[in-house]
């Protein structure tokens, strides 16, 4: 048993006495699905926006539908909906084809639940963003023999990243704290660990405020981070005075 | 126009374009040699810079023909009324023989004076690094801007931006340079040193199609001179009839308003 007073060293140990390795593996996770997811909706979000500014008719309707769905639901209720209706579907369909059914990496199948839902708000981000650009620009890339693919990777994508920076970081802290909704799933990250650690420690305050402080330096660390990126890509952009 | 056996650089024939019901150009042709300095005045809105993004095709005609050095650009109706080149490789390579300086510069604001300058040359031309900036260094000094090729261009004054359009325009060897309304933008004190970069342009033998306001310099430097009211070519021929004699009431009006 664990006496209430236990020393908050110990509490936080690596082994069998202490929680430190199961919430450090748990934060690590957290990490790392907030990565993954963030990437794979960045991916999402741009091929969307393009699709959404330059796509036919019916491609138009489809990402329409897909950033009105995905941001009208609350996202505890989508990852619920998506994690197993589509975990299932999958090996509904995978039986269907012949196979056998297989077992769903839980890892996986969050980083893509998380990232299905932060594509569509990548793609208002950076639609928005590209629209931003001065037509001038691309403009006078169309004019000195650019294709269309080159137009967009060497003038578009750069120009429109001033525009973009402050919404893309809004959303990685997004992803970061929303790795914890994954825990609803019964999949450890950060979280669970620390509710699993704080039911058995029973020490609630000291745990919970332990994973708030390790919250906050991922946020502090990402923040410094899109400052940087920001005066990066702001670099040929007055200062305001 | 001058230099009868030199070749044809661009031919443009009855170029019409229409905005929806606003039809702007109602048939305009020009005929420009090697060598050729064009010019086109007129009133705002009489449809001469729109005239000049068709020539690129950053402005789609509704009918006429466009040929560059030689090369006639293949066209094929569109549902929206307007002309689509059939094949988009045949005007991008027919772009990079047009040099085209824009009224608001249009520099790519995240990359320096340089990196504007090699940008095309290098991912469009397909010149060496090393190659690219060897060029641009040559034609920044040229314009009086070597020292800047490291700045960007929003800290910059307009004259300057501009000059370094032109060099960045000039460093894809371009046949002809279009010009639409290059000073326009900028305050009066910044027009002369823009216009004397054109003007050494115009002195070397570089063929231009010029959109302008500035009528004292179009009369100075062109060797064919078109006004332009509501979409039809009023008045044309060399600069001394135009602004000297003009059959036009109009454009008589015109160049004395202006002057």
């Amino acid at each position: 048993m664990i006496l209430a007073a236990a020393p908050l060293s110990e509490l936080l140990s690596f082994g069998d006495k202490g929680y430190g390795d199961e919430m450090f593996w748990g934060a690590l996770r957290s990490v790392q699905i907030a990565f993954f997811a963030y990437a794979f909706g960045l991916c999402l979000g741009l091929a969307g926006a393009m699709g959404k500014l330059s796509g036919g008719r019916v491609l138009k309707a489809i990402l329409e539908g897909y950033t009105t769905l995905v941001r009208a639901v609350p996202e505890l209720v989508l990852i619920l909906l998506l994690y197993y209706a589509g975990t299932d579907g999958l090996n509904s369909l995978i039986v269907a084809l012949g196979f056998q059914r297989i077992e769903i990496n839980g890892l996986v199948a969050a980083i893509f639940v998380l990232g299905f839902v932060q594509g569509a708000y990548h793609t208002e981000v950076l639609r928005a963003a590209i629209q931003a650009v001065p037509i001038g620009q691309s403009e006078a890339a169309k004019a000195y023999g650019m294709s269309p693919f080159l137009r967009f990777r060497r003038i578009t994508l750069s120009a429109m990243l001033p525009n973009a920076i402050p919404g893309l970081a809004n959303l990685w802290l997004n992803v970061t704290k929303d790795s914890a909704l994954i825990s609803v799933v019964g999949f450890t990250e950060l979280a669970l660990a620390t509710r699993q650690a704080a039911g058995v420690s029973k020490q609630y305050l000291v745990l919970y405020l332990v994973a708030q402080a390790v919250y906050l330096c991922i946020s502090f660390a990402s923040g410094q981070f899109f400052n940087w990126m920001e005066r990066h890509v702001r670099r040929g952009q007055p200062k305001l005075a | 126009m001058a230099k009868d056996n030199s070749q044809t650089a661009v031919v443009v024939e009855d170029l019409h374009k229409s905005f929806g019901q606003l039809e702007v150009l109602k048939g305009v042709s020009l005929a420009a040699r090697e060598g050729d300095v064009v010019s086109m005045i007129g009133a705002s809105g009489s449809g001469k810079s729109t005239f000049l993004r068709c020539i690129n095709f950053l402005e789609l005609p509704t009918r006429g023909r466009i040929s560059v050095t030689g090369e006639e650009i293949v066209l094929t109706p569109g549902k929206d009324g307007d002309l689509h080149p059939s094949d988009r490789r045949q005007v991008e390579r027919i772009r990079t023989k047009l040099g085209m300086v824009f009224q608001s510069f249009n520099l790519w604001q995240h990359m320096t004076v340089l990196q504007n300058v090699i940008e095309a040359p290098v991912h469009v031309l397909g010149l060496s690094k090393a190659e690219a900036i060897e060029r641009a260094e040559a034609l920044l000094n040229k314009v009086g801007l070597y020292e800047k090729r490291d700045q960007y261009p929003s800290f910059l004054s307009g004259g300057q931006q501009q000059r370094a359009a032109i060099a960045r325009a000039l460093c894809m060897n371009p046949k002809v340079m279009l010009f639409d309304e290059p000073t326009s933008a900028l305050d009066p004190e910044l027009v002369g040193e823009v216009l004397k970069v054109i003007r050494d342009l115009a002195e070397e033998g570089r063929t231009m199609i010029l959109v302008t306001h500035e009528m004292k310099f179009a009369r100075d430097v062109s060797s064919h001179v078109i006004y332009l009211h509501k979409g039809i070519i009023e008045e044309q021929g060399p600069p001394k009839q135009v602004f000297g004699a003009p059959k036009s009431e109009r454009c008589k009006q015109f160049v004395s308003s202006v002057h």
